[in-house]
């Protein structure tokens, strides 16, 4: 049994590689495209990461969910008139930098503080199996108030997109 | 040595389940592709491949032959490593879902509770390889291709899934070994009709194929997203495409045709795959049928028939299951 756990440990860092490296590949890349392959990439990586912990619940629907979502991404991203040339790096100054730095410091400093106050229990005292049905219990039980706010957050961007689109047919209608 | 003795069943059963993959996977290819042939000049009154051994049987083997001995092209304005990536990330996902299709009751590479899940979260992928494929080419007719693929396979997900939650309503689980031994009496095609219904059309339009084959229309965009691709690397395309077919035809035998269940031969517990090939082959077969009987559909009436019909019949047919599960 000592190997599968060597097996694990392998599969436990490759994963960590992988995030780590499409995360950087999101951030650094010059083309979009290769953006938000990273970013692709990155997210398998966190899908196996969920595998890692015991739940391939939430492994295969991060990959089902998000292959989609990357997919539209890349869709929007060639629609919205990025050519093969044209560099992402002229994103990166003035308002914009200030406001990239802002936003990412107050990402890192909330989930800063959110591992910092959390106990984390080693893997043999872990509760429930992470199965579906303690996944789906949780979700609309204990963490219920938690699953309807994020189905707001959905809504609220439904809304925007539609006042958006609505926006610029109306433009061209007058 | 201990150690060793303990895993070497685990390692055997890997080795075992890797090289029926790959022996499906190849297989399926070849014979599909024949019997593709075949049939579509069957159906246009023309005898199709006759030349290469009786009646053409060995054409596919030539044709193999030829595409490993082509030149791989890569255009000049390519974004090379993904051009190369493209095709491989197509061909390369189907392995998974073959693991966990249960053949008959013991012939399963895996079996875990979340089979269905693994399946559609693999086959998904297949849209991203064709996106990259159709934008690394840097062609204008591969980039359209790609588009109109990752819009017909997103919506084209969503009325299968639905489809597929209605039967994991009725047995309160994901895992196809358990779905395919809960309609030992009936069919969940006769308990679940609509439900089938939507998932066949779904199942045409996620392996893109006529008459939903709009990705690669020939008549408007030469030949689609793998215009610009030669050799092996199409051909890995093709793999691909027939691999889905697989995968897809077996989900919907497992989910609506009983899976191996079947008048029972001896030795029924390995046996029974005959009856499961036999329904997943007649459903390619009529997938075979529709694409060359049917012309191709203009891409408005594609997606209007998804969003307008497709998905809110589904969503009546989830609502209605989930009430009669439930007084039930």
């Amino acid at each position: 049994m000592i190997v599968f756990e060597y097996i694990a440990e392998i599969l436990f860092y490759g994963f960590m590689i992988l995030t780590f490296m499409g995360g950087f590949m999101a951030v650094r890349s010059k083309l979009l495209m290769h953006a938000v392959l990273g970013l692709a990439v990155s997210l398998f990586g966190v899908a196996g990461l969920y595998f890692f912990l015991g739940s391939p619940f939430l492994a295969m629907m991060q990959v089902l969910i998000y292959v989609g979502a990357v997919c539209i991404m890349i869709v929007m991203g060639v629609m919205l008139g990025s050519t093969p040339d044209q560099l992402a790096t002229k994103n990166f100054s003035g308002q914009n930098l200030l406001l990239a730095i802002l936003a990412c410091s107050t990402g890192f400093i909330a989930l800063f503080v959110a591992i910092g106050q959390t106990k984390f229990a080693p893997a043999a005292q872990r509760v429930g199996d992470m199965s579906i049905r303690f996944v789906g219990e949780n979700l609309l039980f204990k963490y219920c108030l938690a699953f309807e706010l994020i189905s707001v957050v959905l809504l609220t961007a439904i809304i925007g997109a539609i006042i958006l689109a609505r926006g610029g047919r109306e433009e061209k209608a007058s | 040595m201990e150690t060793l003795h303990s895993i070497l069943p685990e390692l055997i059963r890997i080795v075992i389940c890797a090289i029926g993959g790959a022996v499906i996977v190849f297989g399926n290819a070849l014979v599909m592709g024949y019997a593709e042939r075949k049939l579509a000049g069957h159906i246009m009154l023309r005898p199709g491949p006759m030349e290469v051994g009786w009646h053409g049987i060995l054409q596919l083997v030539v044709d193999g032959i030829k595409l490993m001995g082509k030149q791989l092209v890569v255009p000049k304005q390519a974004d090379k490593p993904l051009y190369m990536l493209a095709p491989i990330l197509a061909f390369a996902p189907v392995f998974a879902p073959l693991l966990l299709i249960p053949f008959s009751d013991k012939l399963q590479g895996f079996d875990i509770d979340v089979g269905m899940l693994v399946i559609l979260a693999f086959a998904s992928i297949n849209v991203l390889a064709i996106l990259i494929g159709g934008w690394s080419s840097n062609n204008k007719y591969s980039l359209f291709g790609a588009f109109r693929s990752v819009a017909q396979n997103v919506a084209y997900e969503i009325p299968m899934l639905i489809s597929l939650l209605a039967v994991v309503f009725m047995t309160n689980t994901f895992s196809l070994r358990e779905i395919a031994a809960a309609q030992s009496p009936v069919w969940f095609v006769l308990l679940q009709p609509l439900a089938f219904l939507i998932y066949i059309v779904a199942m045409v339009a996620e392996t893109n194929r006529a008459p939903f084959d709009l990705p690669e229309a020939e008549s408007e965009l030469t030949a689609g997203f793998h215009t610009e691709y030669s050799g092996m690397s199409f051909s890995l395309f093709v793999l691909g495409e027939y691999a889905n077919m697989f995968i897809v035809c077996s989900v919907a035998t497992v989910f609506f045709l009983g899976g191996s269940s079947g008048i029972p031969l001896p030795y029924f517990e390995y046996t029974g795959a005959l009856w499961f090939l036999l329904k997943v082959y007649a459903l390619m077969f009529f997938l075979v049928w529709i694409r060359w009987t049917y012309p191709r559909t203009r891409f408005d009436q594609l997606m209007n028939f998804c969003w307008k019909y497709l998905i809110p019949f589904s969503l009546v047919n989830l609502l209605i299951t989930v009430v009669v599960v439930k007084l039930i």
